[in-house]
């Protein structure tokens, strides 16, 4: 598997024990992004993938391009962890719902379709201000069933991401603990209009509401909503 | 429909709005036959609450009769435990908006519901988590129209909604949306043993149930504290010994009453408006003014230093912020417990209805006013300024 980064210019083998370090970051308990610091999630993916360290930021050096970004203080990536735990519901279950890539809008409001090319690919549309959408492709880098699914996007995406999400037991029947971790990679300078115009002023509370909204339809089947109740609003 | 609408501080209007149609599901449509006015709600008159929106549609203790059910009631896709809900039914609706499918309402804690605040992202930023959804209760508890109207949206109807015996009158269980359940889980609340005294600031609706649900979970005695004449009246009636506290020192008349004791639980019935006294009570009046306080806890201050040593505070008074100048000290070393909380009001719906039933009580006895919805801003001011001994007004869409 080739995961095209804008970045990639300096490939690393990776260690057993770096290897084993981000595994266990992802799929333990710990918060992930505290972990990560200022390394990159993409390459702790690959990493964990088994892919070897193909990616600059996971070794915490930066490229030029990084150097000039950060010199010019533009915000390099925009990162987003956020957990719910949904009752009633095993880890199975939530894993095969999501893994239907397609049900993904029916809680990701601002996404308008997700298309499932082959076994790896899909080409997602999200809905952008003044009618206008962003689209890119993504790539599955690594799918345990039941437990995990990470992804990344490919060459050419408008704004350039990668992520997974994690389905764990949580304990004594307390139903399953589900994890989103996202990086958004802006590609240099124009980027955090783009980003912002995207994912609003709040990417961590758009990520926040989704999974919300994913435990809302998971445990009542329906997401509750307020939008065309009566009022005496004028 | 007519429908009482918030316009701003102290100004509420009845307006001609459209009638609430099915959104999602599990939803029900309610043709109301009675509503009541809560004291909660004069928290949203006085302009407490900043997440209200000019035309939020007001009022979350109603009744009435299923005029329309959702889609899922068709498909059998509900958590109704064999209620077998239909159009015709009539029924009271609980003010907490419950999903029955979350951790919190699978453990009997419904007003802790997961899936029923739109918005609880608001709430999180302040409170690190979420109740449930409220009817009428402002955007902070997912700006659900209110049961001040002819007509409501019930949203989880399956599980909320709950049908009441046709031998029962509506003034003898619309209080089992709210304060009926709320008076008696707080005297739950008071882990009240044999012997126990009770005391109970605040004898407006929710102490005059909360008087009565304590002798019926046995207390031996009850001091209510007020200084409103007509609601002391009331409370004596319900058999409580009686305080006002402008006439008398209330902590040291409960020591007295109780061989220095002290009660065995104190509940604070009133919250954040309380009436506080001389120097206390301007200090906190002031410190809401300039938002440097957003709630004022004279009568929790009070309750905490009154309590017998190892008693128990409970307080279903409503508190939405903070709170200044607590007596941690004296909670701490006294070894005292506090139990609150929103009221789990599905928990209580049918051993309630079947105490009322039974004649063990008839919460009619706390209706002072019925009016037409007409009339509700007049209404509002009756009871806010608690004229014509208004205690509780029923309205009639």
């Amino acid at each position: 598997m080739e995961i095209i980064s804008s970045n990639s210019d300096e490939q690393q083998p990776a260690s057993i024990g770096e290897t084993e370090r981000w595994g266990s970051l992802i799929t333990g308990g710990a918060m992930v992004l505290m972990g990560l610091r200022d390394r990159s999630l993409r390459g702790a993916l690959v990493a964990l993938a088994g892919g070897g360290l193909a990616y600059h930021g996971a070794k915490g050096e930066k490229c030029l391009q990084d150097k000039v970004a950060e010199a010019a203080n533009l915000s390099q990536s925009i990162r987003v962890e956020k957990s719910v735990t949904i009752a009633n519901k095993s880890p199975e279950e939530l894993y095969r719902f999501w893994r239907s890539f397609e049900n993904l809008p029916t809680f990701m409001k601002h996404l308008k379709s997700v298309t499932v090319i082959d076994e790896k690919r899909s080409h997602w549309v999200a809905t952008a201000p003044l009618d206008a959408s962003i689209e890119w492709d993504a790539e599955i880098i690594n799918d345990q069933e039941n437990q995990l699914i990470s992804w990344a996007s490919v060459a050419g995406a408008d704004v350039d991401n990668s992520g997974f999400v994690r389905f764990k037991s949580a304990p004594q029947g307390r139903g399953t603990e589900v994890k989103v971790v996202i990086e958004y990679n802006p590609p240099g300078g124009a980027v955090t209009a783009a980003v912002a115009k995207l994912f609003g002023e709040e990417p961590e509370q758009q990520v926040g509401d989704d999974l919300r909204y994913f435990k809302m339809l998971m445990e009542t089947g329906e997401i509750a909503t307020t939008e065309g109740q009566s009022s005496g609003r004028k | 429909m007519k429908a009482v609408c918030w316009q701003g501080t102290n100004k509420v209007t009845v307006e001609t709005v459209p009638d609430p149609k099915l959104i999602n599901p599990r939803d029900a449509i309610v043709k109301i036959t009675s509503t009541a006015i809560c004291g909660s709600d004069l928290h949203l008159y006085n302009g407490f609450n900043p997440t209200m929106k000019q035309g939020d549609i007001l009022g979350h203790e109603f009744m009435g009769e299923i005029v329309e059910l959702g889609s899922a009631f068709k498909n059998g896709n509900i958590h109704d435990k064999g209620k077998a809900l239909a159009v015709g039914d009539r029924v009271v609706v609980p003010f907490t908006i419950s999903c029955g499918g979350c951790f919190f309402c699978n453990r009997d804690l419904w007003s802790l519901c997961d899936n029923s605040n739109p918005n609880a992202w608001m709430v999180e930023k302040v409170m690190g988590h979420s109740p449930s959804g409220l009817f009428g209760y402002s955007h902070l508890t997912g700006g659900y129209a209110g049961g001040q109207a002819e007509y409501a949206r019930v949203p989880f109807a399956d599980v909320g909604l709950f049908k009441i015996p046709s031998d029962l009158t509506d003034e003898q269980v619309l209080f089992l949306t709210d304060i009926f359940p709320t008076g008696y889980m707080a005297a739950e609340n008071c882990n009240i043993q044999p012997g126990d005294t009770v005391a109970i600031w605040g004898c407006g609706p929710v102490g005059q149930f909360a008087i009565r649900s304590a002798f019926l979970l046995g207390a031996e005695r009850v001091i209510a504290i007020d200084r409103v004449p007509e609601r002391l009246q009331m409370a004596k009636e319900g058999g409580a010994e009686i305080l006002n506290f402008e006439e008398i020192e209330v902590g040291e008349a409960l020591k007295e009453m109780t061989g220095g004791r002290g009660p065995d639980s104190a509940m604070d019935a009133v919250g954040m408006e309380a009436h506080g006294m001389g120097l206390e009570g301007f200090y906190d009046k002031a410190m809401q003014a300039v938002r440097m306080e957003t709630d004022r806890p004279n009568v929790l201050r009070q309750a905490i230093v009154a309590c017998r040593k190892g008693g128990t505070v409970s307080v279903p008074g409503v508190y939405t912020g903070f709170v200044d100048k607590m007596p941690m000290g004296a909670f701490m070393n006294k070894g005292l417990t506090m139990k609150t909380g929103q009221t789990h009001v599905h928990r209580y719906l049918q051993p309630l209805t079947e105490r009322i039933q039974k004649g063990e009580i008839d919460p009619s006895f706390l209706v002072t006013h019925t009016l037409p919805i007409e009339q509700a801003p007049h209404g509002y001011e009756i009871f806010k300024h608690k004229k014509e001994s208004c205690i509780k007004i029923v309205l009639k869409p």
